[in-house]
């Protein structure tokens, strides 16, 4: 059933490898069918004239963003981003470089746009995209997880990100799409969310939860709002928190927060989903529909805050898109985005992230914690990438590695950062973002995994970490699922609102422990 | 495209037309998988067609471990406990086995 492979050996130090040319070659993910490629607009088989239809596309995209015409001319082989992707340090594969990545698409780019490669190919590495070149663009570009790192390293800034998802996009417009992101996409489309939850089913693991959290905490009523007309705040949250583990204790946690605060809240079931696979595929226009769903329900439930959940890639379509694509923000300047624009309220920050609030109730003493709780925990944080590179928290320079932090810290005792050159800025991806979270990419999976999982164990060795936490899904998921391959536990990657919940001290017994120090005073 | 006893399956051995599902076909794929379907691998299977039956999706992990609970006992109300019945996870195998679309997502 799984294909089998070497998983790599957790070296002390990271260091180059040795080339193993061709170790990742392949057919990429399972492809998308027409059942799932029609609804988003592409063909549902490779088109007939599909060299024509790629290169008019290449010519739309570098002209559409500038951005992509400047990374595609700028490079200068210089060698820097070379071990800075985490497929390549795990694999081995040359061409999981992010240089040879991007040149997948500059040699084809070269032959068709530029005066050399048209006439002089062979002296520019100008190459025709011919079958060949299709099916490497097919495997490599879906061994990208855009999570950006080598672009911290560019000195000219070339973000293989957007490169890869212009590749995707042209794969998508010949009928050759993936299974994985697209099938998800067409589900978020229709019912609302990646996983397909209908409403009943969401209001019923809801009601669930609203039970067991009432249970746990012998008698607080914390509730899971849905589709509450005149809520305050609409959260916007990836449905893998009403779904997996470990992502559902973080949504305990939110719940737990919203309660202590008295804020009212709801969720949607018309817009239950954070992540937007749109941008993994690189289509503005998928993006955007996916990002309106969350306007509408902004203004049918007439909320006046907006706010994210723990979504990586959400929380960077939320921060640096939404106010152009949907009206969040400031930016767009449609009829409704107008309207949304007039009906949010600007003292705060629009959206805003989870960890935003949380934080903001912590400086302002409105959370009590027992931090004992957290006690058999050593903590280290994992950055997520999208978080990291592409977004901000609080308003402060780097508040998107400072804030998460803060909020943990508040919460446990024990905390310790991994090595520098692998956090913050600079930090690893886990290995399943990008739409690369299938089983069927499982070999690269845990392959670019190798980084992260080095940087842990270091820090478990050396500080006896023994807990990982996350604010993205794909992470956590992720994480669960490749941890056991190098001999972690499993449950040991948790969201840091779960690290919130088992700390914070609800209601009931807030006022019992003001009594007790009364007493004691 | 592959068959199990004539039924087809997806690349990842998912029922194409869930109405082809039958007992034998759960046997036969989990024969493949070389586990053997015991009472409480068939608890679990029951309960994931009910849920699906109800609600068209699978249920979420801390559903299906709370009616676990129920109906087995407090012990065995874990996802670990879920693991050690279907290795490849309950979500992906026991739905598989159980005729369900496979759950995609973040998940």
């Amino acid at each position: 059933m799984v294909k089998e492979f070497d998983i790599p050996v957790l070296p002390t130090y990271l260091e180059t490898p040795k080339l193993k040319e061709g170790v990742m070659d392949g057919e990429g993910p399972f492809k998308s069918t027409q059942e799932f490629q029609n609804p988003l607009g592409f063909p549902g088989e490779k088109v007939d004239n599909w060299q024509k239809v790629a290169i008019d596309k290449i010519g739309e995209l570098k002209s559409k963003y500038r951005s992509l015409q400047v990374f595609l001319d700028s490079c200068v082989k210089c060698g820097a981003c070379t071990d800075k992707c985490h497929y390549f340090l795990g694999s081995s594969d040359p061409k999981n470089m992010p240089v040879a990545r991007q040149d997948l698409f500059r040699s084809v780019y070269r032959r068709h746009f530029t005066f050399a490669g048209k006439y002089f190919p062979k002296l520019v590495g100008a190459k025709e995209l011919d079958n060949d070149m299709l099916d490497d663009w097919y495997n490599y570009f879906h061994q990208c997880s855009q999570c950006r790192r080598c672009s911290v390293f560019c000195p000219y800034g070339i973000d293989t990100a957007e490169i890869s998802m212009a590749a995707r996009e042209v794969l998508d417009v010949v009928g050759i799409g993936q299974k994985y992101c697209n099938q998800i996409l067409g589900k978020a489309l229709t019912i609302g969310n990646n996983l397909g939850l209908p409403e009943p089913a969401l209001r019923d693991t809801l009601l669930d939860l609203e039970e067991e959290i009432e249970e746990e905490t012998g008698g607080v009523a914390v509730k899971y709002p849905l589709d509450q007309k005149g809520a305050e705040i609409l959260l916007i949250t990836p449905s893998a928190d009403f779904f997996a583990e470990p992502h559902i204790d973080g949504l305990i946690g939110y719940g737990k927060v919203f309660h202590q605060d008295g804020v009212s809240w709801t969720l949607s079931s018309y817009a239950s989903e954070g992540a937007n696979f749109g941008m993994f595929i690189g289509s503005y226009d998928v993006m955007r529909k996916a990002a309106l769903r969350i306007r509408k329900a902004a203004l049918d439930l007439e909320v006046s805050r907006v706010m994210v959940g723990e979504c990586g890639h959400a929380w960077r379509v939320a921060y640096s898109f939404w106010n152009t694509l949907s009206g969040v923000g400031v930016g767009a300047a449609d009829e409704f985005s107008k309207k949304l624009q007039d009906q949010l309220d600007h003292r705060y920050p629009q959206p805003q992230h989870i960890i935003e609030y949380t934080h903001d109730l912590i400086q302002r003493g409105k959370l009590v914690f027992d931090k004992s709780a957290n006690d058999d925990r050593t903590v280290t944080f994992h950055d997520s990438c999208n978080v990291a590179r592409a977004t901000n928290m609080g308003g402060i320079l780097g508040g998107q590695f400072i804030l998460p932090r803060e909020v943990i810290k508040a919460v446990c005792n024990n905390y310790v950062d991994m090595e520098r050159s692998t956090i913050k800025e600079s930090t690893f991806c886990c290995g399943g973002g990008g739409g690369l979270l299938t089983d069927d990419l499982m070999e690269i999976r845990v392959k670019g995994a190798m980084p992260r999982m080095q940087a842990l164990k270091t820090v478990e060795k050396d500080n006896g970490v023994n807990t990982l936490a996350a604010i993205c899904a794909i992470c956590k998921s992720q994480f669960s699922k490749v941890l056991p391959k190098f001999d972690f536990d499993p449950y040991m990657i948790v969201s840091v609102h779960q690290l919130v919940s088992e700390a914070i001290i609800m209601d009931k017994r807030k006022i019992e422990v003001q009594e007790n120090k009364l007493e004691a005073d | 495209m592959a068959d199990i006893l004539g039924a087809k399956v997806d690349e990842e051995g998912f029922l194409i037309d869930l109405g082809d599902w039958s007992k034998e076909i759960a046997e036969q794929m989990a024969k493949d998988d070389d586990v053997s379907l015991s009472e409480e691998h068939w608890d679990v299977i029951n309960f994931l067609r009910e849920y699906f039956e109800e609600y068209q999706i699978a249920p979420a992990v801390r559903v299906l471990t709370k009616a676990i609970a129920k109906r087995m006992g407090k012990d065995k109300g874990n996802s670990k406990y879920l693991y050690s019945l279907f290795p490849y996870g309950p979500g992906k195998q026991g739905c598989r086995f159980a005729g369900l679309p496979k759950p995609t997502g973040c998940i």
